[in-house]
């Protein structure tokens, strides 16, 4: 019996080889999302964190062109569009654009919205402070409303070889309708 | 096959490989013998047997895409599609086309290839070359062949319920989200998923079972680096396996959730990524398409070195050649997936990943080329599929280098020169050393000899039929022709007629199989112990042939 428990012992080790990948196939899904959030990878975009960012960005005297665009899922009765189609700003500073949503039916609706910008490599230095990300805006019918985004452009991105050339960044939400209002992440 | 004289010797007193039921002797009955075996070459024929089958129902499936792709238009589907439902019309019809490059993908690649090499071959001469008497867990061994059965039966019977826009899973054998979750109501896919995951199980289990026999059961004397190739790329194949396909697992058990637990791991509404999907296929998808091709290495190499009756040129590069094969073949994966919008740096090092590979493989082919130098050769049946397969998978190499640079791909990505390139390597390299093993083990395994002439004949007709069915997909990929389309433009219609008549040639080449097949499990020649000559130096060969019910209980020791 000397043999079967040395054959145990390497099965039972390859079946916790096995078990191990299982979990990582799983652990990609945070492990992923982290990798976005630290690259921008896909135009992901960043969350100001008052924390880590103690000292104020510096303001250059260089400006961007920020151009909002807005989306709606054709499942979803909504009107939605930017105030303003388009803003210049200095690079550091703070800007608010305001997105307009409107339920055009006789329902009530409870939408969501993804998000991201391009060019993708801008994901990194585009710092949302404020928005309305994955929050779940409920519209009765007819009812409009007005959501803020409040962003900077990091510096930082004049020091990066791949964007420092970047003029122009879309930001773009797609609003997504929610089924029986739990779907959030 | 022939009945198997079950000889009985007495039981050693140092017989220190026993295992709990190695006490009767006996062939047991029918049933009990082939439904409830724990014999390694048992399972090994009916691996062996399950891939043929599942190899006639693949193969007749590319011949409907080829009949419907011999022409442009829609010609044939939409009549299939209402065997599946009689109230099919076209919309159906395109669906079924979707069905049939799902089915045909899926069971090429679990249920042919992977259950004859690794299930059939591997089960077969593992523990013969190594000098053992079994494989370490014989009744898991039997759970993994019947686990496989049940999840093609699972596969096929998806056809039969709605998945979607018509009958069957219509994703692809990649089963990217969201069309197989958002896209395919109807339990079709879910049903396609759970076959994957049962076969991914079985597949699981046996990799378990080949790393504890290969590790713990070689006779006195047969150390790593004596082993045969054969049993490196099967070592190599598991160690794939068992990194592998839990993550494949992983992945499509999420696509479940998603489908019907209302989860959102690859759905952008929820905050999920449909990319995060592919990823995953794909980090199991790359070192699956080396787990098909690995055992086919090893087969070659012992056909070249027997029939050149030389050893093999470089042994141990030819065995860490593989280990590098499958270390790297886990970091290369994006190279599928170049155009889901990647940056350029990205880009740049999964390109140059890819290209290292070549660099093992390369090792492996001059090798093969280094043994066959001044050896004294002879070009039986199975040497001449070992130097198809070299020519072969050399250019499906050749094409995969052009596809491994990411600027390249961005242009022929999905399109029919992927579709060459991989029935290259695949189709024909894989299949080419499945053919080549046949003919190799035909006699050990049945005790016949089989017919030279139509093994010859097969190869030829053969080889021919693929050439032309698979080498103007080059043209028509470079022409922009997209992969998965059973409709195409004019422009396209040459080529693509020419490749459906390289079907037929193919198709004719099989009937030679299967007439040699059965001619010879009933009339062949008596084969000899061992019919190579002093170029088989493996152990299989000291066995009788068919080899002894149980054998080795005096292990051999190896000098």
């Amino acid at each position: 019996m000397k043999t079967m428990s040395a054959n145990a012992k390497t099965a039972s080790l390859a079946a916790l080889v096995a078990v191990a990948m299982v979990g990582l196939g799983f652990a990609a899904v945070p492990l992923y999302n982290l990798f976005c959030r630290v690259t921008g990878f896909g135009g992901t975009t960043q969350r100001y964190d008052p924390v880590a960012a103690a000292e104020t960005p510096k303001i250059l005297s260089d400006t961007i062109s920020v151009r909002f665009d807005a989306n709606v899922s054709p499942k979803l009765p909504w009107k939605f569009y930017p105030e303003h189609p388009t803003d210049t700003v200095s690079i550091g500073a703070r800007d608010m654009a305001i997105f307009i949503a409107e339920n055009q039916s006789p329902h009530e609706v409870v939408g969501t919205a993804s998000f991201n910008v391009t060019p993708d490599a801008a994901g990194k230095y585009f710092t949302k402070i404020q928005c309305f990300c994955f929050t779940q805006q409920t519209l009765r019918p007819g009812e409009q409303i007005r959501m803020p985004v409040l962003f900077f452009v990091d510096p930082k991105i004049k020091d990066d070889p791949d964007a420092r050339d970047i003029q122009e960044i879309t930001l773009s939400y797609t609003f997504h309708p929610v089924d029986g209002g739990k779907k959030a992440s | 096959m022939t009945d198997i004289a079950a000889t009985a010797p007495a039981h050693g007193a140092e017989h220190s490989h026993a295992h709990a039921h190695d006490h009767d002797h006996d062939t047991p009955g029918f049933f009990v013998r082939w439904f409830m075996s724990t014999n390694h070459k048992d399972i090994g024929t009916l691996y062996l047997i399950f891939a043929i089958i599942a190899g006639i129902v693949g193969g007749a499936i590319s011949g409907m895409m080829r009949l419907e792709l011999a022409e442009p238009g829609i010609q044939y589907l939409t009549g299939w599609a209402q065997w599946l439902d009689p109230a099919a019309t076209e919309v159906q019809g395109k669906h079924m086309w979707n069905v049939l490059i799902t089915a045909h993908g899926l069971i090429m690649v679990f249920f042919m290839v992977m259950p004859a090499m690794i299930g059939g071959f591997g089960n077969w001469f593992v523990p013969l070359m190594i000098g053992a008497p079994d494989m370490a867990f014989p009744r898991m061994n039997n759970v993994s062949f019947w686990l496989t059965a049940v999840a093609f039966v699972m596969l096929v019977g998806s056809s039969f319920v709605p998945g979607g826009s018509g009958h069957g899973a219509g994703t692809g054998w990649t089963v990217y989200a969201p069309l197989s979750t958002s896209g395919s109501a109807g339990p079709a896919v879910d049903m396609a998923i759970f076959s994957l995951h049962l076969a991914g199980a079985a597949s699981i289990l046996g990799a378990i079972n080949f790393i504890t026999t290969i590790f713990n059961m070689r006779a006195p004397g047969m150390t790593l680096h004596k082993m045969p190739l054969f049993v490196w790329s099967v070592l190599v194949t598991a160690f794939l396996l068992l990194l592998a396909l839990p993550v494949l697992a992983a992945a499509i058990t999420m696509l479940l959730t998603d489908r019907n637990f209302g989860t959102t791991f690859y759905d952008a509404t929820g905050g999920g990524d449909p990319v995060l999907y592919q990823h995953l296929f794909w980090f199991f998808g790359h070192p699956e398409v080396y787990i098909m091709i690995l055992p086919g290495f090893g087969i070659v190499s012992q056909i070249i070195s027997t029939f050149s009756k030389k050893p093999v040129f470089g042994y141990l590069g030819m065995a860490y050649a593989m280990v590098a094969i499958g270390v790297v073949g886990f970091i290369v994966w994006a190279h599928h997936m170049f155009t889901v919008g990647m940056s350029v740096n990205l880009k740049m090092y999964f390109t140059a990943a890819t290209m290292v590979i070549a660099v093992p493989t390369g090792i492996k082919i001059f090798s093969w080329i280094a043994t066959m130098w001044g050896g004294s050769l002879s070009f039986k049946t199975p040497m001449v599929w070992a130097l198809g397969f070299i020519f072969m998978f050399t250019v499906g190499g050749v094409t995969g280098v052009v596809l491994a640079n990411g600027g390249v791909d961005t242009n022929l990505h999905d399109t029919y020169y992927v579709v060459a390139h991989f029935h290259y390597v695949l189709s024909l390299g894989a299949v080419f050393s499945l053919f080549a093993g046949f003919y190799y083990w035909f006699p050990k395994m049945s005790g016949r000899m089989y017919n030279e002439f139509l093994g010859q004949l097969h190869f030829w007709v053969f080889f021919i039929g693929v050439n032309v069915m698979f080498f103007p997909q080059h043209f028509l990929g470079q022409q922009g022709m997209p992969r998965r389309y059973p409709d195409y433009a004019e422009a396209y219609a040459y080529w693509h007629h020419i490749s459906s008549l390289g079907y037929v040639i193919m198709a004719v080449g099989m009937l030679f199989f299967f007439v040699n097949v059965i001619y010879s499990l009933f009339a062949g020649k008596q084969a000899a112990d061992n019919p190579w000559g002093e170029g088989a130096t493996t152990l299989e060969w000291t066995l009788s042939s068919p080899p002894p019910f149980h054998q080795f209980n005096e292990l051999p020791r190896i000098a």
